[in-house]
């Protein structure tokens, strides 16, 4: 099926990750598709974020392959390398700012690092981030120390997206935000993919950002995808544990 | 490479059209910097000026803002500038930018004398507050130890254990062998430089007393303090960074009983063995050295050790070290607490902890010299 899909951006076959002897993932199979906005779910412990890290290469994984924009991240070189970690941008859990830096340093630190641009041109595209992601321009010098967790979230995802990646990858994006905090972050993926075209890998609790902003879902069970597709196909499905997810008590109150 | 940014200039009679190609994205920001303020000279040169993006490649935040920094700063030169042939999918992204305002100004501090004698009264002020947080902090501990005292049943055995194991045990083969070489070297220089006076029986004297008085427990209290010191502030830093000593204060737990007295007890109780083990094995280096380099027999040695130092010098030794541990282990606590939310401030916590407390211990020791001298001891 996704076997001949060309467009997909970041391409997953076979993948394997073993912790000791815990098989995390097995065999795992996942497309994402240039501009969609793919949703990953699955029970607690399923290992989302192992996937995650594993793409991004932080866990080394004990076979398999894994392509990201096309080049195999195994295979290439550390300038290729380095050129595909420019594309993409990441939103890790707990929003992994620097903490000694201030949210300006922190932002602009990927710009400042591979561009060679004005102090001003830093200043001003710091500005527009943080216009983008919904903060004022006044908490340009406050350490992370001195925000709240939804202004944490927001920040880490203006540096995701310090030099305009065309991937991004968010960890639970939506965790420990209030719902109404929630449903803004929601939105505001969904503007951000539409205004800069991104393609948008979100793991996921949250069955309101299914909901509101995924195109696509993908279900993780047992160390394999066990389920891909909109939502409707999510509901259709036989699996018990996606019965239970997506007609359980909490999605059936989503949806009213 | 064929996807450069270009903006060329194309006269229209009373107008200019600045017709903008390629990829203006991130990649190539360093160049569309230049592009964008050599346009920016225009302004005021013609009243009407377009600035057409239709040819655009590809666009980003970047590409975007500086398009809308050019027309701003033409448009405020008075110039009728526009925007024109935007495709639908980059409007949205030009609308975002058109949001942004200027970036707020970094605050910086020039330096002035006013800003200097500033720092200065800070930093009085900043000795006179650790001076406050220090007895603040014995007092809570002494405090915590006297409940302890009445309800044994809240004495923290376990964790008290497992800190000494951590603080005593652990530690006994550096501080011997640190120790150790120290005594070699004490007793080598000495005879070295008494053997011109034919002197060389007196470097037992020196040996026994500055081991046991001084080096023994100065130098083990120093290396406790850059081992168990840091290690308590770090541990105690970041515990409170990630806020566990507020879950235990709102638990009703009080932080000073559960975490700080059981490592205080530990460092109390593990300094005078340290120091003691210390001191036996410089005398213990320093007699072999004697014997093998200076020619002295280990049966004159101790005869000699035996009469030049007396169990005055041995006490005056111990009782320093649990005065000192209390001292390390106060200054650690205090900064481990004093640590706010970044990795930064962790680090300079630590650091302080091990200056501050290797300074209090010279203090100490140099108060307890005067005291004993005063007593004749």
């Amino acid at each position: 099926m996704a076997e001949q899909d060309i467009d997909a951006i970041i391409r997953v076959r076979d993948v394997t990750v073993q912790f000791g002897s815990t098989r995390v993932l097995d065999g795992l199979d996942l497309d994402v598709k240039r501009g969609e906005i793919l949703g990953f779910v699955g029970p607690s412990g399923a290992g989302k974020s192992v996937l995650t890290r594993t793409i991004i290469g932080l866990v080394p994984k004990v076979s398999g392959r894994i392509e990201v924009f096309g080049v195999d991240l195994d295979a290439a070189s550390s300038s290729q390398r380095r050129a595909v970690e420019r594309r993409w941008g990441i939103l890790f859990q707990q929003g992994a700012l620097f903490s000694s830096l201030t949210v300006r340093q922190n932002i602009q630190f990927p710009a400042r690092e591979y561009l060679r641009v004005s102090q001003r041109l830093l200043d001003e595209i710091m500005v527009a981030k943080l216009v983008m992601v919904g903060l004022k321009p006044e908490v340009a010098d406050r350490y992370p120390s001195e925000l709240s967790g939804g202004m944490i979230k927001r920040v880490a995802l203006a540096r995701a997206l310090a030099l305009d990646p065309e991937l991004v990858f968010l960890d639970e994006p939506t965790s420990g935000l209030d719902p109404i905090g929630a449903g803004d972050f929601d939105e505001l993926v969904r503007t951000l993919q539409r205004t800069l075209g991104l393609t948008v890998f979100m793991v996921t609790h949250d069955l309101d950002s299914l909901y509101t902003a995924c195109d696509r879902i993908a279900v993780l069970g047992n160390g394999k995808i066990i389920a891909a597709g909109s939502i409707a196909d999510m509901k259709a499905s036989q699996h018990p544990w996606l019965q239970q997810y997506f007609n359980g008590k909490r999605a059936r109150a989503v949806v009213a | 490479m064929s996807g450069d940014p270009t903006l060329e200039r194309i006269a229209q009679g009373e107008g200019l059209a600045l017709c903008a190609a390629g990829n203006w994205t991130a990649r190539f920001a360093p160049a569309l910097e230049r592009i964008v303020s050599d346009a920016e000279k225009l302004r005021g040169s013609r009243p009407h000026i377009f600035i057409d993006v239709s040819q655009v490649a590809s666009l980003d935040t970047f590409g975007a803002w500086l398009i809308e920094r050019l027309r701003r700063s033409l448009s405020n030169a008075g110039a009728e500038a526009e925007i024109a042939g935007l495709s639908a999918n980059y409007s949205s992204l030009v609308d975002e930018v058109r949001r942004v305002g200027p970036a707020p100004r970094v605050v910086s501090e020039g330096l002035s004398i006013t800003g200097m004698l500033e720092q200065i009264g800070r930093t009085v002020a900043g000795i006179g507050g650790t001076i406050i947080g220090l007895v603040d902090m014995l007092g809570a501990v002494l405090a915590a130890a006297g409940k302890v005292l009445i309800h044994p049943r809240s004495f923290r055995l376990t964790s008290t254990v497992h800190h000494l194991e951590q603080v005593c045990w652990r530690a006994v083969p550096i501080v011997v062998l640190i120790t150790f070489l120290i005594g070699c070297i004490i007793s080598q220089q000495g005879i070295f430089h008494f053997r011109r006076f034919g002197a060389d029986i007196f470097v037992v004297d020196m040996l026994g007393v500055l081991v046991l008085r001084e080096i023994g427990v100065l130098l083990v209290a120093i290396m406790v303090a850059g081992r168990s010191g840091s290690a308590y502030t770090a541990e105690l830093g970041s515990m409170k960074m990630r806020e566990e000593i507020d879950a235990l204060r709102t638990m009703g737990f009080d932080p000073i009983e559960v975490l700080i007295l059981p490592r205080m007890l530990a460092l109390v109780l593990a300094l005078p063995i340290l120091a003691f083990l210390g001191a036996m094995a410089a005398l213990y280096g320093g007699g072999l050295v004697a014997w093998l380099y200076g020619g002295v027999d280990p049966e004159a040695f101790l005869l000699r050790l035996r009469d030049a130092i007396s169990i005055d010098h041995f006490i005056v030794g111990m009782v320093k070290a649990p005065v000192m541990a209390a001292v390390i282990g106060i200054v650690a606590c205090v900064e481990g607490l004093a640590v706010q939310g970044s990795a930064e401030s962790l680090g300079q916590h630590t650091t302080a902890s091990v200056v501050k407390g290797i300074f209090f211990v010279i203090v100490m020791d140099g108060v307890f010299a005067i005291f004993f001298a005063s007593i004749g001891m």
